[in-house]
């Protein structure tokens, strides 16, 4: 049996705890040794990408420190996001330059990998079979696409997947708006941006969302609701454990 | 309180764009138009679009890495050409050289081809302020000008226009007939400026690129009015950064193509001019004087911040705020700088200062499509997350870097993190009884968290 790390992204782990829950029992239905450390609690991204640096490494330090704890340290992590895994791959290193953790956190990011990259690590894609009905438009994630330059991976998750009609909405990937704090500080952008993707998708004509980034599902969830758009928006993951009957 | 006031004001105006439904479907339209043509021409122009761009940068940074010999070097070829090149520091410097051409030359009518450069020195107020008449003769530049208005896009300054609102502003302004056919309107343009290049005394005009081992300028346009306005007027002066370089005519067969392509979708500009300076003793045709300023205004502090050099290889081709969502959604004038979208928000900052336009580099959800569609290859996304770094460190917000530091306290342990989360669970249903329009917009907290979740179904 395999041992893997789940690192459960901070948006999943406080308001989404079923799509955890659902990669959970994807692993475990490809008999992996499921682990979990409750002190992973956040990549740190927030405070990065608000160029609060020493409040980013402070949480960060946290991950490195567990990732590299005896017991964990051959562990693969799984994160199902393609953001948190941009983080801790392409940014701690940028983060802990200079940093007695330098060398640390380099080999954490070399570690983590993406959904779709370990499934595709672990030769799983051909055994993700299962039947679904529906016409999807995938929502890739802007760090998945352009840090992690998984641009057409996705695609693979969904193959065995019959009845399933995947959409690309954009033959680039389009921002949905969210970008973290962001929304926050920036709402009316940060809402037109979130219309102008969810108009995108539903002109395909799609019956449902997915995505491989709680922070995209969360955002188009939130404005597709003010907006009255009428389209479930899930995690792949979520789709997958539905289409695979793993109960 | 300045800073205060052009961020607020920032927030202002895009919460008025974003909402604007009739302006986002414009842009969208527009430049959706102009990305198809891009996409095809960058495949059927190149054999390799990512080595085309890889070499561009290579050569720009060669320029960074050798700028102060370089442009000694263009400065000996472009006055041995018979070019007068002046250096302006900022804008007050380069204000008072304009001055002294006006004075010497007597200058009273002032014809212009397209320039980003002159509008970071606001020179169309400025000359109108000394009373001289100003024209510019840029199709989309004389519509926002007539309009008084500011260009809205680098590239494609009268982009939000529609043909209706153009014929209304040549009626008002120009006393002609209404018409929403787009030749006609043009034409309207045409035989208007056509009186303008004979009787202007100062042609001004940009440049795109200055080629150091040739001393001459490069102006790229399609409309054949930069020819005109740098030929007609006794005088021409052109204004360009000091990053314009390019170390060779040779460099040319790259970045002529690479612009264009980039920038409008074109296989080249319809009128490429190689400008080498002022009517030679045997040619009829010309201006008997030329001018060239070389502009910093700011480009030295970039030049002297190693995290945001590589800015300065930018061509200025707008394919950044062509692909930028940001931009879609707030247009050019929500930035109320000369430099909109994702390179005026990473150059701007160090142009005009942190602390007043440090809020640009935040108005970005770092979504990175700029640094994909760059043509040389300018890290832009990454460079505006070191600009939130510097911006941080030198005006913190007082609200967001207060509460980050209680969020990075809290993240650091568990037990804090699921009762504030439980806490905030709380405080969503009180809001959402208190102000239900507001409790829309955040989402709410699980009722338990995955890790408490996994404490009560694992262990």
């Amino acid at each position: 049996m395999h041992k893997v790390l789940l690192f459960v992204p901070c948006l999943i782990d406080q308001l989404y705890p079923e799509m955890g829950v659902a990669l959970l029992k994807l692993l475990r239905h490809f008999e992996f040794d499921v682990q979990y450390r409750s002190d992973l609690t956040c990549c740190g991204q927030p405070a990065f990408n608000a160029g609060q640096l020493t409040e980013a490494r402070a949480v960060a330090r946290g991950v490195v420190s567990t990732l590299c704890s005896d017991s964990l340290a051959d562990t693969p992590v799984v994160c199902p996001s393609g953001s948190c895994t941009a983080m801790m791959r392409k940014f701690y290193p940028e983060l802990f330059h200079g940093q007695p953790e330098e060398k640390a956190s380099c080999a954490v990011g070399s570690r983590i990998l993406e959904l779709s990259e370990f499934l595709t690590r672990y030769d799983l894609l051909g055994k993700l079979r299962g039947s679904y009905q529906k016409r999807v438009a995938f929502h890739n994630s802007c760090h998945s696409a352009r840090e992690l330059e998984l641009r057409t991976e996705f695609r693979a998750l969904f193959e065995g997947i019959e009845g399933l009609e995947l959409i690309d909405p954009s033959p680039e990937p389009v921002c949905c708006g969210f970008g973290g704090l962001f929304c926050q500080k920036f709402q009316g952008i940060s809402e037109g941006m979130a219309i102008t993707r969810l108009e995108m998708c539903r002109d395909t004509q799609v019956e449902e969302i997915v995505s491989n980034d709680p922070g995209c599902i969360m955002h188009m969830r939130l404005i597709a609701d003010q907006q009255g758009f009428k389209l479930p928006i899930r995690h792949s993951i979520e789709l997958l454990v539905d289409a695979m009957k793993i109960t | 309180m300045a800073s205060a006031s052009e961020h607020s004001q920032f927030i202002d105006r895009s919460e008025v764009k974003a909402a604007d439904q009739t302006h986002r479907k414009r842009l969208l339209k527009v430049i959706a138009s102009y990305d198809s043509v891009v996409t095809n021409q960058k495949q059927h122009q190149f054999h390799d679009w990512q080595s085309a761009r890889e070499t561009a940068a290579t050569i720009k940074d060669y320029v960074l890495d050798n700028l102060p010999e370089l442009l000694e070097q263009f400065e000996r070829n472009a006055t041995a050409n018979g070019m007068q090149v002046l250096w302006a520091k900022d804008v007050a410097d380069a204000h008072t050289l304009v001055d002294e051409i006006l004075a010497r030359h007597n200058i009273k009518k002032v014809v212009k081809s397209k320039s980003m450069t002159s509008e970071e020195l606001e020179l169309n107020e400025f000359l109108e302020h000394r009373g001289i008449e100003t024209l510019e003769s840029d199709l989309g530049e004389l519509i926002v000008q007539l309009a008084h208005e500011k260009p809205y896009h680098i590239v494609t300054p009268a982009m939000h226009k529609s043909k209706e609102e153009i014929s209304e502003i040549f009626e008002r302004t120009l006393g002609c007939a209404p018409t929403h056919d787009a030749e006609e309107l043009t034409g309207i343009a045409r035989d208007h400026l056509r009186q303008v290049y004979i009787t202007a005394d100062l042609g001004i005009s940009g440049a795109n690129f200055l080629l150091a081992d040739d001393g001459s300028i490069l102006i790229l346009e399609n409309e054949g009015n930069a020819r005109l306005t740098t030929a007609c007027p006794r005088v021409h002066l052109a204004i360009a950064g000091i990053e314009k370089l390019l170390p060779s005519i040779t460099d040319l067969e790259l970045f002529l193509p690479l612009l264009a392509t980039s920038g409008t979708g074109q296989q080249m500009t319809a009128y490429n001019s190689i400008i080498r300076g002022p009517k030679r003793p045997h040619e009829g045709d010309g201006p008997e004087v030329m001018y060239l300023i070389l502009l910093d205004n700011g480009r030295s502090t970039i030049y002297s911040k190693p995290e945001v050099r590589a800015s300065l290889r930018c061509i200025r081709c707008g394919a950044c705020l062509n692909a930028c969502p940001v931009y879609k959604t707030v247009g050019g004038h929500t930035y109320n700088t000369p430099y909109s979208g994702p390179i005026g928000a990473v150059i701007t900052p160090h142009l005009k200062g942190m602390k007043e336009w440090g809020h640009l580099a935040y108005a970005s959800s770092l979504c990175g499509a700029c640094t994909d569609v760059c043509p040389v290859k300018i890290p832009l996304h990454h460079m505006l997350l070191t600009n939130r770094q510097e911006a941080h460190a030198e005006t913190p917000s007082l609200f967001w870097s207060s509460a980050l530091k209680l969020w990075a306290g809290a993240m650091q342990h568990r037990f804090i993190v699921d009762n504030g989360a439980r806490a905030a669970r709380l405080g969503m249903s009180l809001l959402q009884l208190c102000a239900p329009r507001l409790a829309k917009k955040i989402p709410k907290p699980a009722a338990r968290s995955f890790s408490s979740w996994w404490r009560n179904n694992e262990e």
